[in-house]
């Protein structure tokens, strides 16, 4: 097969060449990094000529949807899920506690933050995107996925861009730019794998069998577009050789930091929530069995979302040396953006006109609903906080660290159980989930988390903020950064509190992803609607039962 | 999409759309009245906001207002404010600040903001030190503790380099001079000189060593001598650890501790204050009788 001949052959060119860097390399963390993609190309090779096609093109049935790449990607959603988030919960402890630094630079700080950072945005919220990409665009498509070898190597690509990024992070390689730390040739190659999953997306689409495509996939592709562009040109650098890990960005000073928050802004902007607004528009309705709210004003915000995101970014730059124009439009864009973020809320939330029951009875659409609420709370949020006094106040503080978290555990990780809870069992052709009583306390759990964390660390950012800014009645400054360090440390206890809550929930979550995908079936009673009394809209108390009596299945 | 009449969704009494997706249906409902209302105000406000402050590269806005002009005006607001307390301590000598208690009070409260941002890194945010730094707290002074002598030591630091004024003085490293036992026989003398060990052979043996070879510097009853920052070793109170393997490593190794000079790097006023906030916390002593008469500032660098 000549197929297989070249591919096995450029995998073998692949592995020549990383053993040559790795060979010529001027650092260590260089000659790891071309050790892992010389691994990673060898298998790879071994794997194709083992005939194994990466294609799976052997069953090219046009009259099914092609789900492996699904599948891995709910598999790797939840793995790098747990991972992020108990980095997470490691270096909040190690604010608590600097001693869990453990005098390693492997494990300090400053090098397990980023891990944390974009093991839980890019390798569990990345592959939740992925994957929910490839099975709705088939899905609201009729069409099999375009390019099935390249939905694969998109898939594997991406753990490889996961793990080149994260063992750079530990051995100190990195950019220093806020969630974008990879170094040139990681950036590069994260770059390929997206111009490839791009191709497989809009192929899909092109090849649709529908007439019109749906808002689910627009924000999809405004999510891949937009990423692409970000990545690019906030990436600009130049290696200092061929054959080391150290790059230097095309831009300097100001111009520098501008592009960076124009790319930080927007990652939050198009991968957490034009991407996740994706997820959501497909899967509430389906969950819901509803019609989706308002044809009309899910055009109208995707395009006000779509326009006026792109140029918020500067509002991270208030009152530095970013000139004050540039501040003005960053503010007043954030604060246009409000509305057209709640859209988004309004047409999720009122999906439900006609099914808001199943907020007593369906644990996923409680989740669901959860996310929205988060959703909306950090959208309002975020504008209130891009106005500038406001931000004098917030900026450098927890309150920050409380925002962004709102948004992502609430908003971000709710929404994603959700979807995995939905597919888990329909991927596996499972009867249903191992358990729905387990998602009960995973949202539980979840939701107390996140209160936990939000709720500390905005006593500790506005403590803070107070704190920076008190002056004596003499007009001197009152205190010294280590005393406001000092007065939120029951807050990083708290916080750390929270984290651990909501990664047991999402130990709880794992652990029903797999039970489900193994097969298994919990036997539980079932969920039940609560006694209702439905005139005067309100649950009504308990009956006594007696011992031992169940209530009958459904 | 022809012209059939168009569905209604049971529940909501909404048309739909007409387009389906696996399923998936859309509700004709029209944008809600509030959120077009609020998205249009928050417009309008940005417009307003775009004409009042500065919103294109080089172009002011109508109010006139620019972040750095706030900063300016802000700061001199701040030196008005503060000139008659900077001009009083200014003009007063360091040592009759606390002749005037209204511009001593004002000098501590300055000299505790500039102790915040300058000092703590070492000192501690209490002042209470930590090994090799000095507690500022108590009445143990290295290199004397009327404001002075303080504000000298603030002036030119401590074995700062390239200071001629610097506070200097250095212990030799006695490993090189003694054996391992003599070191332990001086190190017994010590510590029965601060109380915590009773006589024994090794420490009759250390006195004679400490009287050949550390008196010189910490005086024959190891009282210290502040000229040349030599500690009192017959107090509690360690700067490196009294404890045999500390005072060990501090005669084989000796120490060399050093603080910056601030003269040059903060002001001359900020420097008194933080010379009257540091003998304010506990341990300051009265300027001696013995001073000589009040002089032209750096005088003070000659000491007592």
């Amino acid at each position: 097969m000549p197929a297989t001949l070249a591919k096995s052959a450029s995998l073998f060119l692949v592995l020549v060449v990383a053993l040559m860097g790795m060979a010529q390399a001027a650092d260590t963390g260089f000659a790891v990094h071309m050790a892992i993609v010389a691994l990673a190309a060898l298998t790879a090779a071994l794997w194709v000529m083992k005939g194994a096609t990466l294609t799976g093109s052997a069953d090219p049935d046009e009259s099914r949807y092609d789900d492996d790449p699904v599948r891995w990607g709910v598999i790797a959603t939840t793995f790098w899920g747990v991972v992020g988030l108990l980095a997470g919960l490691y270096i909040a402890l190690q604010l608590a506690w600097p001693a869990l630094n453990l005098g390693l630079e492997y494990t300090s700080f400053g090098r397990l933050r980023p891990l944390h950072t974009s093991a839980v945005i890019f390798a569990f919220g990345g592959n939740a995107l992925i994957c929910t990409s490839f099975f709705v665009v088939q899905r609201t498509c009729r069409a099999r996925l375009a390019f099935p070898s390249m939905a694969r190597f998109v898939f594997w690509g991406y753990q490889l861009f996961i793990v080149l990024a994260a063992t750079g992070y530990v051995m100190g390689i990195t950019e220093g730019r806020e969630y974008a730390e990879p170094e040139w040739y990681v950036d590069l190659w994260l770059t390929i794998v997206w111009v490839a999953y791009l191709l497989v997306f809009g192929g899909t689409i092109i090849k649709r069998r529908e007439p019109h495509i749906y808002v689910a996939n627009w924000f999809y592709l405004g999510f891949i577009i937009t990423v692409a562009m970000l990545h690019i040109v906030n990436n600009l650098s130049l290696p200092v050789s061929w054959a080391g890990s150290k790059s230097y960005s095309a831009f300097a000073g100001v111009q520098d930091a501008l592009t960076q928050w124009w790319y930080g802004h927007n990652a939050v902007g198009f991968f957490l929530t034009a991407g996740f607004l994706a997820m959501m528009y497909y899967f509430v309705p389906k969950q819901a069995e509803r019609p989706v709210y308002s044809y009309r004003l899910s055009i109208i915000h995707f395009w006000s979302l779509i326009f006026l995101y792109i140029w918020a970014g500067p509002h991270h730059l208030h009152y530095t040396a970013l000139p004050d124009w540039a501040q003005s439009l960053g503010m007043v864009f954030s604060v246009m953006l409000w509305m057209p973020s709640w859209g988004g809320m309004i047409n999720g939330l009122m999906t439900l006109n006609g099914a808001w029951e199943k907020i007593r009875t369906d644990p996923i659409i409680r989740m669901m609903v959860l996310a929205l609420a988060f959703y909306g709370m950090s959208t309002f949020e975020g504008p209130m906080m891009s106005i500038k006094s406001v931000n004098s106040l917030s900026h450098y503080t927890d309150w920050t660290i409380g925002h962004v978290h709102s948004g992502a555990l609430g908003w971000n990780g709710m929404i994603t159980f959700a979807c995995m809870y939905y597919l888990a069992p329909r991927l596996w052709n499972r009867q249903r989930l191992y358990s729905l009583r387990l998602i009960n306390w995973h949202f539980w759990l979840a939701t107390a988390g996140i209160v936990f964390y939000t709720a500390s660390m905005w006593v500790a950012g506005l403590t803070q903020g107070l704190m920076w800014r008190e002056y004596g009645a003499d007009g001197y400054l009152v205190n010294s950064f280590a005393e406001t360090i000092a007065a939120i440390h029951p807050m990083f206890i708290l916080r750390a509190f929270g984290g651990l809550l909501y990664l047991s929930g999402a130990l709880i979550f794992a652990w029903n992803i797999a039970m489900t995908i193994a097969g298994r079936l919990r036997v539980e009673a079932p969920m039940t609607e609560p006694p209702y009394n439905p005139a005067a809209d309100r649950p009504l108390p308990a009956p006594a039962r007696p011992v031992g009596a169940l209530q009958p299945a459904e | 999409m022809s012209h059939e009449k168009p569905r209604v969704d049971d529940a909501t009494g909404t048309n739909l759309v007409g387009h389906e997706w696996d399923g998936i249906e859309e509700l004709d409902t029209p944008l809600p009245r509030w959120w077009v209302y609020v998205f249009a105000a928050t417009v309008v406000f940005s417009a307003g906001y775009v004409v009042a402050y500065p919103s294109l590269p080089d172009v002011a806005g109508s109010t006139g207002w620019s972040s750095r002009g706030q900063l300016d005006e802000t700061l001199k607001a701040e030196a008005v404010a503060r000139a008659p307390l900077i001009n009083a301590v200014a003009a007063t000598d360091i040592t009759q600040l606390a002749a005037n208690p209204a511009v001593m009070r004002s000098a501590i409260e300055g000299g505790r903001a500039a102790f915040k941002v300058n000092c703590v890194q070492c000192h501690g945010a209490g002042a209470a030190g930590s090994k090799g730094y000095p507690n500022l707290n108590d009445d143990d002074w290295l290199w004397g503790g009327d404001i002075a002598s303080i504000h000298t030591t603030l002036r030119n630091g401590i074995r700062s380099p390239g200071v001629d004024e610097t506070r200097y003085s250095q212990m030799p490293a006695f490993a090189d001079m003694l054996t391992r036992a003599q070191i332990g026989q001086i190190v017994s003398h010590v510590r029965v000189l601060s109380g915590q060990d009773k006589a024994s052979r090794a420490s009759v043996a250390g006195a004679a060593l400490f009287a050949e070879n550390c008196a010189s510097c910490h005086g024959a009853d190891g009282k210290g001598n502040r000229e040349m920052g030599a500690p009192n070793l017959t107090d509690a109170i360690w700067l490196y650890g009294g404890d045999r393997a500390a005072l060990t490593q501090t005669i084989a190794k000796a120490r060399f501790g050093v603080m910056p000079h601030w003269a040059g790097r903060l002001d001359d006023v900020t420097i008194k204050m933080l010379a009257a906030y540091v003998h304010s916390l506990g341990g300051g002593e009265a300027t001696p009788a013995a001073a000589p008469a009040p002089a032209a500032e750096t005088a003070d660098n000659v000491g007592t």
